[in-house]
Formats: C-alpha cells, structure tokens, sequence
C-alpha cells in the first residue's frame, strides 16, 4: 500500500533543548499507528511536525506527497487533508457546534453553506451528538466536546487523521465514547497516527504501536508483540510502569 | 450661589458646548477605533519597520501629556507648514482636538486590542490553522470576533475617558462645554453651580454610553448561550 506519511531523520530544537533526534518512520494508508512514551519525550512535537504546526530543524516529512519542510509548498493546502484533534478541544469558542464543523469548508470554498450544513448534520449523527448541531462549546461535556472537534476535522474530508492525547482532559467516563468514535474511523480504514496513553486502544485498535523515549523511536511493532514482548529495557520499563 | 438661575441662565451656552462635546468625542472615538485596529494589525506584523511605526507610535502618545500633543498639533504643526508649505495655513480648533483625540485614543485602542487578540487561547489559532485556514483568514473568522468581546470593556472605558479628555482641549479655544462653563463663570462668577451642572453633563453622558455597553455585553454573552 501507498505510503501517506514518510519522516526522514527529523531532528527539532526548541533554542537549546533538543526534543526530537532522528526520527525516521512511515505510515501506509489506512494504517494505525499509536504513539506512547513517557511525558516529554517528545510526542506531541514529532505529531506537531507532521502537518507544519511545529517547524522543524532538519530532516524531511513527506504527508500525501506534500513535502511539509519545504517551505515554498502551500502548507495550507496540505493540511486541508491531514486533521487533527488535541487534547484541549479547542472547539472554536464563539461558534455554535455545527457552525464549528462548517467553518472551515465553507471558508476554504470546498462546499456551500448548504453542503456544509448537511455534511455537519450528517457528521454529528456519525459521533452521535445529532442533539447539539446548535449548542455552543460551554454546553458540552468534555467527551462530546472532543467527539464535535473530530467532527469537525473530518468535515474536510481528510485521508489522515492526527490525535494528540484525546481522551487525556477527559473523565474516566467519557473516555469511551470517544474512543469508539476513533474504532469507527480506524474500521471505515483512515490513516490514523494517534499519541495515547490509553493502553486498551492501542492493542484494540492499532496496527503498530511505536514507543518513544527522549526524542528516539526507541522500538516499534504491532501490539500485540510490543505490548506482551517488548525487546528494549526502557520499553520493559515504562509499560511495568503503567500496566 | 444661585443654582436656579445659573441653570436658567448657562443652560442654553453649556447645551452649544455639549454638542461640541459629543460631536468631537463620537468622531475621534471612531477615527480613534480604526487607527487603533490598523496599528494592533501593524504591531502584529512580522515586518520590522511596519511593528517598528505601530510601537513608536504607541511610545511617543503614551509618553506625552495630552494637553502638550494638542499644543504640538494645534500650535506647532500649523507653524511648521507656514514656514515650509503654505504661509495662509491654518487648522481650526475643532480640528486639532479631533486630530489629537484620535491619535490618542488609537494609541491606547491598539495596546486594548493586542490584550484581546493575546487573551484569545493559542490553540484556536492551531486548530483553524489544521484545518488550513490562512492566517488571516484565521485572524477574522477564529480570532478577533472573539478578541473583541474580550476588548470591549476596556474599549468602553477607553471611550469614557475620550470623552473626559475633550475637556482638556477647552484650553485650545474648543468651544466644548468646559470652554462654555469657563466664558460663563468668566462674567458671572457662579464657580460652584456652574461647574457642578458640568459635572452633572458629563455624568449624563458618560452613563448613556455605559448603559449602552451594558446592554451590547449582555447581548454578545446570550449570543454565546442558550441556543440550543
Ligand atoms: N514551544 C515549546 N518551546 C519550548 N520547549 C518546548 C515547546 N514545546 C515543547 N517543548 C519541550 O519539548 C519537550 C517535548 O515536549 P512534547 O510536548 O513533545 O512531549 P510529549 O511527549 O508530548 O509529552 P506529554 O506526554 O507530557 O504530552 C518537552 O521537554 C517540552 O518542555
Ligand atoms: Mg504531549
């Protein structure tokens, strides 16, 4: 299968503090791939890269044939195809949640207002929040705010999603909801890069889970090796730390 | 002391520098409001010389009195253009305090809406920008509508003390009302009632403004809510 994401020795320095050293890796479509390691090391800048919001110090990244570290490239383009959901939502504070799920494409010219307004419909019965089309961001717990901002994204119909930690501001009790919302997406086959600490998720759901430490892949493999027969110390060490 | 007759007597001069009052305050406070805009959108620039203009700009308005800007505009600048451009120019009172007024107000406007757009949480911006909005676009459709909400009481109290400056500009010979007050008091003496009816002027004006931007507060925060 076609490579969507390809990162080739990416190097990222914050002034001094080196954070990501090296980072090489490739994602094919329709794969799902699970980003753990400890706080720190490095995830949530290496998710950051991969659609430009970070820039980076050397190295290349290449997201559907966008080549994100070129400078000259119209980043914005590219990221109309690649979405991302953070851990703080960042629903649009000031918009109605339908009016949230069709800024963007009515904005960017990709539909009509009245497109738009049928896609968001059709998105929040997708992630099951058809009640709320009209609601504001304050008016939703925190689980049916993430499940809108997933909405959201794939209002612009991506072939790549990015999640940074989704369920990590959430209550215990909400993080299912949303997790299901991503089974579903992994299932109808999106390229998916998710950075978690939800465990379950990754053996459940992901294709190859990559564990990072100090801004190194330290290893990589499906879960169900990585999880049962890790072969690095550090990753031996970190999962008998949170298993 | 006689506040009957000083109402019977002043109130028809203390009216003619009121109009000048709210006609000078409502055409600076809107010039004010767009060089303000302008300057906060310069100020955000990555050019150099255009941030450099927006924060010298900032700097010598903050940094001066009012009364000596007004001076500078008022006296200085007409002087300037004689001696280089045209010996016949002239610059009417009314037209040096707008002028002053507004470069002051825009001034202190700009500082009021940088704080707003900074207020606004970063992740916005990150997540219209995934999207693939601009940054401009993300500037107008994520970013300001909510700064401004954010700016607005300070914006009204910015406008509040626009409206006390005028008062500073009696001393350019603007017939505003502290300039009436002053011609009258000149002839009658009436310190105490004349003064005071000012005081009451302004109150009145002051609290019209502020019951207007109660009432456009309250209408952005419902726009906000309770719409489901
Ligand atoms: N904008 C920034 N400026 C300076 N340093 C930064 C910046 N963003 C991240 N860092 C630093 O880079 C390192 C890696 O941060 P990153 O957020 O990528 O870690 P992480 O693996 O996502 O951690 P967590 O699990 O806590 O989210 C940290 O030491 C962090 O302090
Ligand atoms: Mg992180």
């Amino acid at each position: 299968m076609k490579e969507k994401i390809i990162v080739k020795n990416l190097y990222k320095s914050f002034s001094k503090l080196e954070v990501l050293k090296g980072i090489n890796l490739a994602v094919k479509e329709g794969e799902v791939v699970c980003i753990i390691g400890p706080s720190g090391s490095g995830k949530s800048t290496l998710l950051r890269c991969l659609n430009g919001l970070e820039t980076v110090t050397d190295g290349e990244i290449i997201v559907d044939d966008y080549i994100i570290t070129d400078k000259r490239i119209n980043i914005n383009k590219a990221r109309e195809n690649i979405g991302m959901v953070f851990q703080s939502f960042n629903l649009f504070a000031h918009l109605s949640v339908k009016k949230n799920i069709m800024l963007a494409p009515v904005d960017l010219k990709k539909m009509t207002k009245k497109e738009a307004e049928q896609k968001a419909l059709e998105l929040l019965k997708r992630v099951g929040l058809e009640d709320k089309a009209d609601s504001y961001p304050h008016e939703l717990s925190g689980g049916q705010k993430q499940r809108a901002a997933i909405a959201r994204s794939l209002a612009m119909q991506p072939d790549i999603m990015l999640f940074d930690e989704p369920t990590s501001a959430l209550d215990p009790e909400m993080i299912g909801e949303v997790l299901q919302v991503m089974k579903q997406l992994a299932a109808d086959g999106m390229t998916m890069v998710v950075v978690t600490h939800e465990m379950g998720f990754a053996r459940d759901v992901a294709d190859r889970v990559i564990f990072m430490s100090d801004g190194m892949i330290v290893e990589e493999a499906p879960p169900s090796e990585l999880f049962t027969n890790p072969k690095e110390a550090r990753t031996k060490e970190f999962l008998s730390c949170i298993l | 002391m006689n506040f009957a007759r000083t109402i019977s007597e002043a109130t028809p001069l203390l009216l003619q520098g009121l109009q000048v009052t709210v006609l000078i305050s409502v055409i600076s406070i809107a010039i004010g409001t767009l060089i303000g805009f302008f300057t906060c959108l310069l100020g955000l620039s990555k050019n150099i010389i255009l941030k450099a203009i927006a924060g010298i700009y900032i700097w010598i308005i903050r940094g001066t009195p009012m009364l000596v800007q007004a001076f500078i505009v008022y006296f200085g600048f007409p002087q300037l253009i004689q001696i280089s451009i045209d010996p016949d120019f002239t610059l009417s009172a009314f037209s040096a305090g707008m002028i002053t007024l507004s470069l002051n107000a825009g001034a202190y406007l700009a500082e009021i809406f940088r704080g707003g757009i900074s207020a606004v949480d970063i992740g916005q911006t990150e997540a219209a920008r995934s999207l693939g909005l601009s940054s401009s676009r993300t500037m107008l459709k994520v970013v300001l509508p909510q700064a401004i909400k954010i700016a607005i009481p300070s914006m009204v109290n910015q406008f509040i003390i626009t409206i006390k400056d005028t008062s500073i500009l009696s001393v350019i010979s603007l017939a505003d009302i502290m300039n009436r007050a002053r011609v009258y008091v000149g002839s009658t003496y009436q310190f105490f009632s004349t003064y005071t009816l000012v005081a009451l002027y302004y109150l009145v004006i002051i609290s019209v403004l502020m019951v207007i931007s109660k009432y456009v507060e309250k209408k952005l925060k419902y726009e906000g809510k309770d719409n489901s």
